[in-house]
């Protein structure tokens, strides 16, 4: 740097005030309201806004700077929040400055892999050029690696997104997503995707109080209430569902409250004051529209 | 009355300097605001009316960073770079238009030898005048070597 442009830098670098014109703290503050527990998922996300703060203070102030890598691979079970939280990191990078348009492209195996030779970069490239600016989510990406067909073209697409997250570093973000395990195994496998991303984050399996403010939040949301039964019902409901094979956390949940509303429907058919309904009618979940739900038939818990 | 330029001009801002990348990307950049399609094309016969020019990857629909065209442009000036013109292009689909908006030359190939102009006599000793391309004496791909 020449000494003129150094004396031409500031002294200072307002934190705080670089941190108000963000509007990081109201995106932070809408993921602790409409997003339930998440704990170690949020402290990361506000150490990246963090980091990207500072990285930003230092190259106001003339100190050397290297972009920080972002890929990220969020490893958790079904239901847990992985997709949203992407959704929102887009707009959290967006607000910091770090990806310039803000926007996520969500995409699985048959998004990037192709049928034919020669068909997977075309299809591959497409959907990084789609990206480009904002954030590419690859969902279930272990299944781009497959170990049994060592012809897969999988792997094409592998080696095609690792150049650009190398090379197009300030141009995309990629996520990788996908059940812990799964995805143990295909970090193990191709060890150039492990190491070009920075930010491993887990989702934990929600608690059941976690689980039943989530609910509550839902039926907010769609403009539905709960009487007091119905969400004793519902405080019954949720560990017992928690007990059933293919428990998928939040989108249990969701699909409970889905079959109640069907069924609230389905009652308020065949009341007799079907003629007047009111607003609360059509807003009120009893326990009855709950207790239906086959958990709750003890005979066969399974059926 | 300007001079004629020695080089092929076409499209927008032939008559000035090269554009820059950064200026590559801000036009990009406006097009995509526009919701024009983008697509990169490149030829090695340069005419000012030859605008069928060669695809060089489909066009990009919904692309919403200069960023990505960009990286096509380089992966043709890569390929094609050396000898060959390449132009960015950027089709308005809009009701009514449905037509390129904006064409402009993003590559050029190191030495370009020119354009001459060829007259032809008609009958009546009518005089007629043709915009012929040095280069295109040669077959193509033996151009601009």
């Amino acid at each position: 740097m020449t000494a003129e442009a150094a004396e031409k830098l500031p002294e200072f670098f307002d934190l705080d005030g670089e941190f108000a014109r963000s509007n990081v703290q109201e995106v932070l503050d809408k993921l602790d309201r409409e997003l339930v527990g998440l704990a170690p998922v949020k402290q990361r996300i506000r150490e990246i806004a963090a980091l990207l703060l500072v990285d930003k203070a230092r190259r106001t102030l003339g100190l050397e700077t290297e972009p920080p890598t972002l890929h990220m691979s969020f490893t958790g079970n079904p239901g847990t929040g992985k997709t949203t939280v992407a959704l929102r990191m887009a707009e959290i990078l967006k607000n910091l400055g770090y990806i310039r348009q803000g926007h996520m492209v969500s995409v699985t195996r048959d998004d990037l892999v192709g049928q034919y030779i020669g068909h997977t970069a075309p299809k591959t490239r497409e959907v990084i050029k789609k990206a480009m600016g904002g954030v590419l989510f690859i969902d279930e990406a272990y299944y781009l690696y497959k170990p049994e067909n060592e012809r897969d073209y999988g792997q094409e697409a592998i080696e095609i997104l690792l150049q650009v997250m190398e090379n197009n570093r300030d141009d995309l973000v990629v996520i990788l997503a996908g059940y812990a395990n799964r995805m143990e195994i295909f970090f193990q496998s191709n060890p150039g995707f492990r190491s070009r991303i920075a930010h491993h984050i887990d989702f934990p399996d929600y608690s059941e109080g976690e689980l039943l403010n989530i609910a509550k939040l839902m039926v907010e949301k769609q403009q539905y209430k709960l009487t007091s039964e119905a969400e004793k019902v519902l405080k019954d409901y949720i560990p017992r569902r928690m007990r059933q094979p293919h428990f998928a956390n939040a989108r249990s949940v969701r699909n409970a409250i889905d079959r109640a509303k069907l069924r609230q429907a389905n009652r308020l058919f065949g009341s007799k004051n079907r003629t007047k309904l009111t607003k609360a009618d059509l807003t009120t979940i009893e326990a009855e529209d709950l207790l239906q739900s086959r958990v709750f038939n003890a005979v066969n818990p399974d059926k | 009355m300007h001079e004629n330029p020695r080089n092929m001009t076409q499209g927008q801002f032939s008559f000035l300097p090269p554009l820059t990348d950064d200026q590559i990307k801000a036009q990009i950049a406006y097009a995509i605001k526009k919701g024009f399609a983008l697509s990169v094309e490149y030829t090695d016969d340069p005419h000012p009316r030859n605008t069928y020019w060669e695809m060089w990857c489909q066009p990009m629909f919904d692309t919403k960073d200069p960023a990505a065209v960009m990286l096509e442009v380089n992966e043709c000036r890569k390929t094609w770079g050396a000898n060959h013109y390449i132009k960015v292009q950027a089709f308005d689909n809009s009701r009514w238009r449905e037509s390129v908006a904006m064409s402009f030359i993003v590559n050029r190939p190191k030495h370009e030898p020119g354009l001459a102009l060829a007259r032809t006599e008609g009958p009546g000793r009518t005089m007629q005048y043709r915009v012929h391309s040095y280069a295109t004496d040669k077959p193509r791909g033996e151009r601009y070597k």
